[in-house]
């Protein structure tokens, strides 16, 4: 590995991450960076808007690299989003970025108004997404924004699970008619399996791994933990389908139909509230299809959420290899 | 800047057709916001026929002048000019509110001649922030224009554009606030007062220009000049909310109050008495 294993991984995990192959990359943050100052020498409609969030969305080279490209409007998300719907509107393709604690609430208005009302085709960048910035507090933790946007008409919700899924989503992005949310946390994430073979598509989720016992359903920067549970599952005789959902909206319904339809048990897995994101999402497919199967969400409870790192967060609410592999077990328990 | 050939007393009876177009469809929708559709009328004459550079024949012309209503709700005087200017048919507005009508009661882009989405007040002018740099980034000669309420201005978003418009440097920007000094709880000043407002918006940068919002001409000389160098201009147009109908005037009922059948012919007859005297050229 390129670089030392976070802290969530326990020597087991590790060991598992090992036995799959995977590398250590980078923060999907710097994938997407990398990816837009890329793709803006080459398109100059493309726009970096930044609320005094250049440096926490890795932009400052973009900056520098392309001054005429970046637009800073100060701390004020709210006319982060506002100038950058009226960019979008007269031809440019602005990427708003923002932490997404501030972005899918203090602007939810504008993102709802001005950008998916108006239908204009803005990138909303939530960065140090979910609990990134652990120790900072709910302020600062973005466990609403999947359940915020899935509710707005008009947004595609993208959460990619590694650099390769990031800079595929920021391609795509870049050249939507329609907005788009993209989701990232700043921590270095392992590249999984499968980036070549399976074609990046917005919303069609992507299958790592296969199997029939269980299936895993994840997004974002919890899949790579999926993976591991099911590597980890494999060594006790159970098979598990992992996807990575990196779209949350709109969502790939005959995946998890398959997923329902397929497999003994389904688990969903993200660093979102279990209120309003992928899990209730897949859970409302399944159930209005009649696909009853036994199933559970792991996610961040309705509850004050525990600071400290965001590994002590996952930890703690059990969204590592050992607790996804144990929540698994519990279904299968119900199922026989 | 002007296109327009249309004399300066053409201009005037615009505006009594268009109060007496918007009341009408406000009666007929039996929905709207009378009052501030009538301080505003004479702001958007001036900028339709004598500033903007917007037309149906320009409308996908990305290189053409662009016009936001912020304060959404007055989208009956807005709907009435677009009519005027050929986007669409007049007889549009009879659908106004009606089931699945493009021509609800705020701005979108469904209607032809309409820029963007609103009615959520604070929202025209960072709009209007984004694609007066986008025009200034690409060098065009574009002007930039959002209509704001004076209510409105309690919005914090407005005040994050003021000072990012100042701070760009957006001279190719206008804001223009419909001073009606009346909103749907009472007189401005009473609910939650922006006066100063000259030094508020002065102080964050902007040039400030002060004028009778019912004076065609001095709005017109208010508006049609863009910002010195660097510095985006608003323009206070001081207006009656209700203006053009004796009983509705500084009234606030008519903020959204909708006119009877009985109320209508009384406006009617005003606005028939306002056209007698533009003939006899008053």
């Amino acid at each position: 590995m390129s670089a030392p294993a976070p802290s969530m991984f326990s020597p087991a995990a590790r060991a598992a991450a090992d036995r799959l192959g995977l590398t250590m990359g980078r923060a999907n943050l710097e994938a997407f960076a990398d990816t837009l100052v890329e793709l803006a020498r080459s398109d100059r409609r493309i726009m970096a808007v930044t609320s005094d969030s250049r440096g926490s969305g890795k932009l400052g080279s973009f900056g520098q690299a392309l001054p005429e490209q970046i637009v800073e409007v100060g701390i004020a998300e709210q006319n982060l989003v506002g100038i950058a719907a009226g960019l979008a509107a007269v031809g440019k393709k602005p990427f708003a970025t923002s932490p997404a604690c501030f972005l899918a609430a203090r602007a939810l208005e504008q993102v709802k108004n001005d950008v998916c009302y108006s239908d204009v085709p803005a990138v909303l960048v939530g960065i140090s997404a979910g609990v990134s910035y652990g120790a900072l507090g709910s302020t600062h933790h973005s466990l609403h924004d999947f359940a915020a946007l899935r509710a707005i008409h008009n947004i595609t919700i993208v959460a990619p699970a590694d650099n390769a899924e990031t800079r595929a989503a920021v391609r795509l992005a870049a050249a939507a008619s329609k907005p788009v949310y993209l989701r990232f946390g700043k921590a270095a994430m392992f590249d999984l399996p499968g980036g070549n073979e399976s074609p990046f598509a917005l919303g069609r989720a992507r299958r790592l791994r296969e199997g029939r016992d269980a299936a895993i359903l994840a997004t974002g920067e919890t899949v790579v933990h999926a993976l591991l549970a099911a590597e980890h599952l494999a060594t006790q005789g159970i098979a598990c389908r992992v996807e990575s959902v990196h779209t949350v909206k709109p969502l790939d319904v005959e995946a998890v139909l398959a997923a329902g339809r397929d497999c003994g048990a389904v688990l969903t897995v993200e660093e979102h509230s279990v209120h309003g994101g992928l899990g209730e999402a897949c859970a409302a497919v399944l159930l209005q299809a009649g696909v009853h199967v036994p199933f559970a969400i792991a996610g961040l409870p309705d509850a004050d959420t525990v600071t400290g790192s965001q590994s002590d967060i996952f930890q703690h609410y059990g969204i590592t290899m050992e607790g996804l592999a144990n929540r698994i077990t519990s279904l299968l328990a119900i199922s026989r | 800047m002007s296109t327009a050939t249309m004399t300066d007393r053409d201009l005037a009876r615009k505006s009594i057709e268009y109060r007496r177009d918007a009341v009408r469809a406000i009666m007929h929708a039996g929905a709207g916001h009378t009052g501030g559709s009538l301080s505003c009328i004479d702001i958007l004459n001036v900028l339709y026929n004598r500033v903007l550079r917007i037309t149906p024949e320009n409308w996908r012309d990305p290189v053409r002048d662009r016009y936001v209503q912020s304060k959404g709700h007055s989208v009956e005087a807005l709907y009435v000019v677009l009519a005027d200017k050929g986007f669409f048919p007049k007889e549009s507005l009879d659908t106004l509110c009606r089931y699945r009508s493009p021509f609800i009661g705020h701005p979108t882009r469904k209607v032809p001649g309409i820029e963007m989405n609103t009615g959520g007040l604070g929202h025209g002018l960072p709009i209007c922030v984004g694609m007066a740099l986008a025009a200034k980034r690409d060098g065009h000669d574009v002007r930039v224009v959002t209509l704001l309420g004076d209510g409105e201005l309690a919005e914090g978003s407005n005040w994050e554009g003021a000072m990012a418009a100042a701070h760009h440097r957006l001279d190719n920007l206008t804001a223009i606030v419909d001073h009606n000094s009346l909103q749907i709880t009472g007189p401005t000043r009473d609910v939650c007062s922006n006066e100063p407002l000259d030094a508020k918006f002065a102080a964050f940068g902007w040039q400030v220009r002060r004028v009778d919002g019912h004076d065609l001409a001095a709005l017109e000389q208010a508006i049609v000049h863009p910002g010195p160098a660097g510095v985006p201009v608003c323009v206070i147009a001081d207006t009656v909310k209700g203006r053009g109908v004796s009983f509705m005037e500084n009234v606030l009922k008519w903020h959204h109050g909708v006119p009877s059948v009985d109320e209508f012919s009384r406006a009617e007859a005003e606005f028939e008495q306002q056209l007698a005297a533009w003939e006899a050229g008053a």
